[in-house]
């Protein structure tokens, strides 16, 4: 078997001052090119978990591999330029351009100015924007979804093999994330990287994952394809997500 | 009126080396102020803890009235501008601090985390992102800071820095009704003067 993607070891998170652990004890792997959703309810540790992965916050106790390299004893810049990350308020830079903002890593990289520029419009194509439209604009000229189409855009400058998403389409209105989610199944299929993407929108998680991670209280409840999660949910907490996703497609069925 | 056209026509070349001395102080003021802000800023972001107690112990400095503190400072450094120059660069460290590093933390976290999370280093973010988009912050700072200065320095005259104050001070113990005039005018005159500046310049930024 070849080395996994990502592979966390016994990793644990607390926060300081809290009581318990926002991960806790997490062990899991991850092989190259698979799309993982992590779902949860707020607080069960789905964003500590994958901000572990860039860095962001350090584990307390475990460790963490990329392509099986213990991600705690490389430099954390580095690291993070490696890796693409988006998240569910954008965070594009509102005194850039979208140009700019798309060659952030690019610029960091110190890559040559033609090649970056090459990179943007070829970046923005691949998210359906169009280049001669959106370059010269800025954030605040954007619909939220295609602020989001460039945070996806500025995450992918630099082929990052992993990609990170915190709740990318949280902030977006049902159509545009319909849109998104096609999209991004379609950039996936296209790019074989890997994909960790965080929500806590059930549809989401079983629409977009080759592989679905369920968490509560920072736990993994289970870890698995969506088909066998429908089918054997592992406990009392999943057997209740997936209840409570077919109520709601009943309110549906009446009115048809 | 007579009187004051020629108090003016026979003092003029006193009044505008006051006026040059004064501006004088304030450049260097604000020179070192802004040198030692900058250094002070940055470590600030490097712990937002030590900023908040910088922010307060200046705020504490502040609160002493400026005589008290030129008296307080005259055994160590003398009578003169130096004295006056210290006085004013600590005042300034609050006016300064208080509102760069609270520009500074005033930049929305999501942008913060998606620059760090791409792979910034820490003077990178402060620099491409937490900079520009503070700059507002940066610049009434340092108008406030140009602004007491002007102020202040009059007051400084009382302890032979020289300046617009010292025709004002001449004009009072002498009870020089021009003198009074010109330098009080000459002093308020110059505050509202750059005030206006900065005003003209914040509409453009």
């Amino acid at each position: 078997m070849s080395v996994p993607a990502i592979e966390f070891r016994d990793v644990s998170k607390k926060f300081n001052g809290s009581g318990y652990y926002a991960v806790d004890h997490v062990s899991f792997s991850v092989e190259e090119g698979e799309f993982i959703t992590i779902l949860g309810s707020s607080g069960c540790g789905k964003t500590t978990l994958l901000k572990m992965v860039n860095r962001l916050y350090e584990p307390e106790a475990g460790k963490i591999f990329l392509f099986g390299e213990d991600t705690s004893g490389l430099d954390v810049v580095k690291l993070r330029r490696r890796i693409g990350y988006v998240i569910q308020q954008t965070g594009l830079f509102p005194h850039m351009t979208i140009e700019e903002n798309v060659a952030t890593v690019p610029k960091l990289l110190k890559w040559d100015k033609e090649k970056t520029k090459e990179r943007v419009r070829e970046l923005l194509k691949m998210v359906e924007l169009d280049p001669e439209e959106f370059c010269g604009r800025y954030p605040s000229q954007l619909s939220g979804g295609q602020q989001q189409r460039v945070g996806l855009a500025r995450a992918l400058a630099v082929e990052p093999k992993i990609m990170l998403l915190d709740e990318p389409f949280g902030a977006v209105d049902a159509i545009t994330r319909i849109g998104l989610q096609e999209e991004l199944l379609r950039l996936h299929g296209g790019l074989k990287k890997t994909f960790l993407l965080v929500t806590h929108d059930i549809h989401e998680a079983f629409k977009l994952g080759t592989k679905v991670m369920i968490m509560n209280e920072g736990k993994i409840c289970q870890f698995d394809t969506p088909q066998n999660i429908i089918r054997n949910p592992a406990d009392g907490f999943t057997a209740a997500l997936i209840r409570s996703a077919r109520e709601q497609e009943k309110l549906w069925e009446g009115y048809v | 009126m007579s009187g004051m056209m020629k108090y003016l026509s026979r003092h003029y070349d006193d009044l505008l080396e006051a006026l040059l001395e004064h501006l004088e102080l304030v450049v260097v003021t604000l020179v070192f102020s802004l040198l030692i802000a900058a250094v002070l800023t940055v470590a600030a972001v490097y712990s937002r803890r030590a900023g908040e107690y910088m922010i307060q112990a200046f705020s504490v400095l502040y609160s002493v009235p400026s005589l008290a503190l030129f008296a307080l400072l005259i055994p160590v450094t003398g009578l003169g501008k130096t004295t006056a120059e210290i006085v004013l660069i600590a005042y300034n460290q609050y006016l300064l601090l208080r509102n760069f590093i609270s520009g500074l933390y005033q930049v929305d976290p999501a942008v913060i985390e998606a620059a760090e999370g791409m792979g910034m280093r820490r003077l990178q973010v402060l620099w491409k992102v937490r900079l520009p988009l503070s700059k507002k912050a940066f610049f009434t700072g340092i108008q406030l800071a140009v602004v007491s200065t002007i102020g202040i320095a009059t007051i400084a005259a009382m302890i032979n820095a020289g300046g617009l104050g010292t025709i004002l001070f001449d004009g009072l113990r002498t009870l020089n009704i021009y003198k009074i005039i010109a330098g009080s005018v000459l002093s308020a005159g110059l505050a509202l003067v750059i005030n206006g500046v900065f005003k003209a310049v914040e509409k453009r930024i």
